[in-house]
């Protein structure tokens, strides 16, 4: 069975359960093993600003952690996934730093020599399992579901550091989504940041960010916005939430979690896939879903419908 | 006499301090808003918390508390086993200790109306739970000093509290053993209970002791006749039998007797049953009164917090109540460490060496902010700093075994801390993240104040910035600020800039401004030229630097293979270390 690492990071058993329990569901129907190993510390993300060996000291503490068990990482923060990724890339390429960071590491027993694979929940998800895998589990899948797919930077950039995807022309997202039957759509600003990096430290700044790309992606004409970040999540629910009254818009674009969406289609119940707990709601998603075998047949019949209107 | 005087002034001394102390939780002010609400207010409201609770359905909650967490600890075993051990045989051993050796007049009595001291199974239990607590103090010793528990730091607390609990239980046992031995205790206890008065009886009566247990007469020495241990014997289970068990009952007193038994006499003679009876006496009485004062205090201040956070649970508090509740948190602490072995961010402290990074260091400073010291302005920025670096998980506040909501305290006075006036640049940073998310939930009045001050503190450091005619003058290349980016090979690229500014065309905070110029300073090619001529004012002085949001779009996109969020990052870093340098 394959097996991995699951790293949570800091936001996620903090402020977003209904991440971690629909992750943690939809991975064990899919057969992927999760080990919690408990020392795990923050990635160092939120330090770098400030402290470049602080930034790196907690990143491949977590790194050296794994390696210690045999496993590789899986994250479901595109911030942790970014940030445990540049810094196994700098303990590859720079061996001064390596010496230097394994030295402070030594003084509780631990060392990392380069061995831990990172990796995020959607990277174990497209290429561990596969697209096709996945589709063999559904129960059900989406009608006229519109999506509209966020990438998250840190998992995309800098593409020779993180090596998730296509820096310029991402796919692997929209395909997972498209698994699930639902339609991905083509927006402007699908590859631009959610503005949260900024959030408490600019928010006017953040808040224009969050809302332009928002806008966009309503524009497209997606339903949902999907996304499998917290840092994403926090800002395209609560923080939306916030901009919305404080704008007076009343047309918000809801954020799923991926796992949230997935789940869904692979019948997993809504409880477990907190479904209730978003900010802005998302429930509505549940009357877009159709039994497997009926979906194609109305599916069918809608292309007709559409085909006669053209 | 004096042992009564002593007693009683340490009652006193006791209870003066319980109420002392317990007034400091409606006293001293902590976090947003306590400064307006009064003393009174804060009691009565906490009154009234705790009356609605207890006669509520919330009850049960109450109950299930005080029994799995309160008496059982539930929370220290789910955390480490052996943790539990010791604490559950300290204050298990402890606590009925109390209540049946040191209360036995009152308790004991009360419950077994036939109750010596010297029968069973008290003479047994003693030594029972005496030997309980020493095993306990012996894991305290060994986590803290032996096996070196990982952040768990000792400071004069811990050690007093270790100390204190060792002399009462090694002075009892030492009491007991030197009581076995001892000639005149054994004579006491003829002349009192046997009412034996002929000088064979007694002789062979004392033979009997000596033997069997261990007496050290000055008199008689073995080997006995055998006649005579018999006719002891017989005596022993008519006159003595009957309210005095065995000693060896007493294994641990017993074993401590055996090894002092060749000094006996001497041991006798110096009175040292007597001296001990005032050491095991002073020591408990001197216990009594500086608990309030000492960790200990966590006897009840922690069983507080614990049904208090229980019956809370995720409600929202009132500020009055928040503000007791808090006051009381400080005392709940025990100093375990806990918090520190789970902290998220603790491997900063190896960059950064401010203990106030570790969440349980950071309580007793809060202590001394809370009491109203006056802290010197690098004390009180250290301890700001240690709140604020803080990535918000929660764990500690999961883990306390005390039950301590620590996440609440540290966000409550972080922000009391900011409205100070003192720079943090840690703000400038997506620790920030959570504060934002929180300004609704909590009233944050100046929100934007702290921000605001931590980027004045960085511009007034570059004095370039501060030229109105805008002109620079012309001076040689400062190479200083080349070789300080140094802390990855990356941020050197810059060099190969060749402007064609792809960076800030990318840019979507750039893109965000009408006149991005105004808003941000220099923007990203502009900055990767400001690298270059070594001008760091320009660079540490521009919007730029901390609006970027690391998107690394600039960095994906340049044609030359600069990494421009890399300098950017590297940049931010060496400006924040130069206001520390010149301003801590």
């Amino acid at each position: 069975m394959m097996e991995f690492a699951l790293f949570l990071g800091c936001t996620i058993p903090a402020r977003l359960n209904q991440y971690e329990s629909s992750s943690r569901a939809v991975l064990e129907r899919l057969g992927v093993g999760l080990v919690d190993i408990r020392e795990f510390n923050c990635c160092g993300y939120p330090l770098r600003n400030i402290d470049f060996k602080a930034f790196l000291l907690s990143s491949v503490r977590n790194l050296a952690l794994a390696e210690k068990k045999n496993l590789n990482v899986m994250t479901l923060c595109k911030c942790c996934y970014g940030s445990l990724k540049k810094a196994d890339y700098l303990m590859k390429e720079n061996a001064p730093l390596k010496r230097e960071v394994n030295a402070t590491l030594g003084k509780e027993g631990l060392k990392y020599e380069g061995r831990t694979e990172v990796k995020h929940l959607l990277s174990v998800l497209h290429k561990e399992i596969g697209i096709e895998a996945i589709k063999g589990k559904m129960a059900a899948t989406f009608k006229r579901l519109r999506i509209a797919t966020h990438y998250g930077c840190h998992a995309l950039r800098p593409s020779q550091v993180v090596e998730f995807d296509n820096p310029v022309a991402p796919s692997l997202f929209d395909q997972l989504v498209e698994a699930t039957g639902a339609e991905s759509m083509d927006w402007a600003m699908k590859l631009e940041c959610c503005g949260a990096p900024l959030w408490g430290v600019n928010d006017r700044l953040s808040m224009d960010l969050t809302f332009k790309k928002l806008t966009d992606g309503k524009k497209s004409g997606a339903d949902y916005v999907c996304v499998a970040c917290p840092y994403c999540h926090l800002q395209f629910d609560k923080v939306q939430k916030m901009i919305l009254s404080q704008r007076n818009v009343n047309h918000p674009l809801p954020s799923i979690l991926y796992p949230q969406l997935l789940g869904l289609s692979l019948g997993l119940d809504r409880e477990t896939l907190g479904l209730e707990t978003n900010e802005i709601p998302i429930t509505g998603i549940e009357e877009l879903l159709a039994k497997e075998t009926e979906s194609k047949e109305q599916l069918e019949s809608g292309e007709k419908t559409e085909s006669n209107k053209e | 006499m004096f042992l009564k005087v002593s007693l009683y002034i340490s009652l006193v001394i006791f209870l003066v301090g319980l109420i002392y102390k317990v007034s400091t939780w409606f006293r001293y002010k902590i976090g947003i808003g306590a400064e307006e609400i009064s003393t009174s207010t804060r009691f009565f409201s906490a009154l009234k918390g705790i009356l609605s609770t207890l006669f509520s359905v919330k009850i049960f909650t109450f109950m299930k508390v005080l029994i799995l967490d309160v008496l059982l600890q539930f929370r220290i075993l789910r955390e480490d086993f052996l943790r539990w051990v010791m604490h559950i045989f300290i204050y298990g051993g402890f606590m009925l200790l109390l209540l049946m050796h040191a209360l036995d007049q009152y308790i004991t009595v009360a419950i077994w109306k036939d109750y010596y001291s010297t029968v069973n199974p008290f003479m047994f239990l003693r030594n029972l739970f005496g030997v309980l607590v020493i095993v306990g103090v012996l894991i305290a010793i060994y986590r803290r000093f032996i096996l070196k528990v990982p952040r768990l730091f000792s400071n004069a607390m811990d050690i007093y509290a270790i100390l204190i609990v060792a002399v009462i239980m090694l002075s009892g046992f030492f009491l007991e053993a030197s009581k076995m031995v001892a000639y005149s205790d054994y004579k006491r206890m003829v002349d009192e209970y046997s009412g034996l008065s002929d000088p064979e009886e007694l002789k062979s009566l004392e033979a009997y002791w000596v033997k069997e247990f261990g007496t050290v007469s000055p008199n008689l020495k073995a080997p006995f006749d055998e006649k005579i241990l018999a006719k002891g014997k017989e005596l022993h289970e008519s006159s003595c039998a009957g309210c005095h068990v065995r000693p060896q009952w007493a294994f641990t007193s017993y074993g401590v007797a055996k090894i002092i038994r060749p000094i006996g006499v001497s041991i006798d003679k110096a009175h040292l049953p007597v001296l001990l009876w005032y050491i095991h006496l002073l020591a408990c009485f001197l216990g009594l009164a500086y608990l309030p004062f000492s960790k200990m205090f966590h006897i009840f201040a922690s069983s507080v917090s614990l049904l208090a956070n229980g019956v809370i649970g995720k409600e929202k508090l009132a500020p009055a109540n928040r503000a007791t509740l808090q006051a009381m948190e400080l005392d709940a602490c025990t100093h375990c460490g806990t918090c520190s072995l789970r902290c998220s961010v603790i491997m900063a402290f190896e960059e950064i060496s401010n203990r106030n990074i570790f969440p349980s260091e950071k309580i007793a400073s809060i202590k001394w902010l809370a009491s109203g010291k006056t802290l010197s302005p690098q004390t009180f920025r250290l301890i700001q700093e240690g709140v604020y670096l803080c990535s918000n998980c929660y764990r500690c506040t999961v883990v306390c075994p005390a039950g301590i909501n620590l996440q609440d305290l540290w966000f409550n006075i972080r922000e009391t801390l900011l409205q100070k006036g003192y720079p943090e640049f840690l703000l400038l940073s997506p620790l920030s993240f959570y504060r934002g998310l929180m300004k609704e939930e909590t009233v944050l009045k100046d929100y934007e104040k702290p921000l605001i001050q931590a980027r004045e503190a960085i511009l007034a450091q570059c004095d370039l910035m501060k030229r109105k005619d805008k002109v620079l003058p012309l001076a040689p290349t400062n190479r200083t600020l080349q070789s300080g980016l140094n802390l990855s090979a990356q941020a050197k690229t810059f060099s190969v800039c060749f402007g064609c500014q792809t960076c800030t065309t990318v840019c979507p905070v750039v893109g965000n401004y009408e006149n991005p110029q105004e808003a941000l300073g220099l923007l990203p090619h502009q900055i990767m030229h400001a690298a270059g001529l070594g001008l760091r004012d320009l660079a540490f002085g521009s919007n730029m630097l901390w609006d970027c949001l690391t998107c690394y779009q600039c960095q994906e996109q340049c044609p030359q293979g600069v990494h421009v969020t890399d300098v950017l990052y590297e940049l931010k870093n060496l400006a924040v270390k130069q206001v520390k340098e010149k301003t801590l």
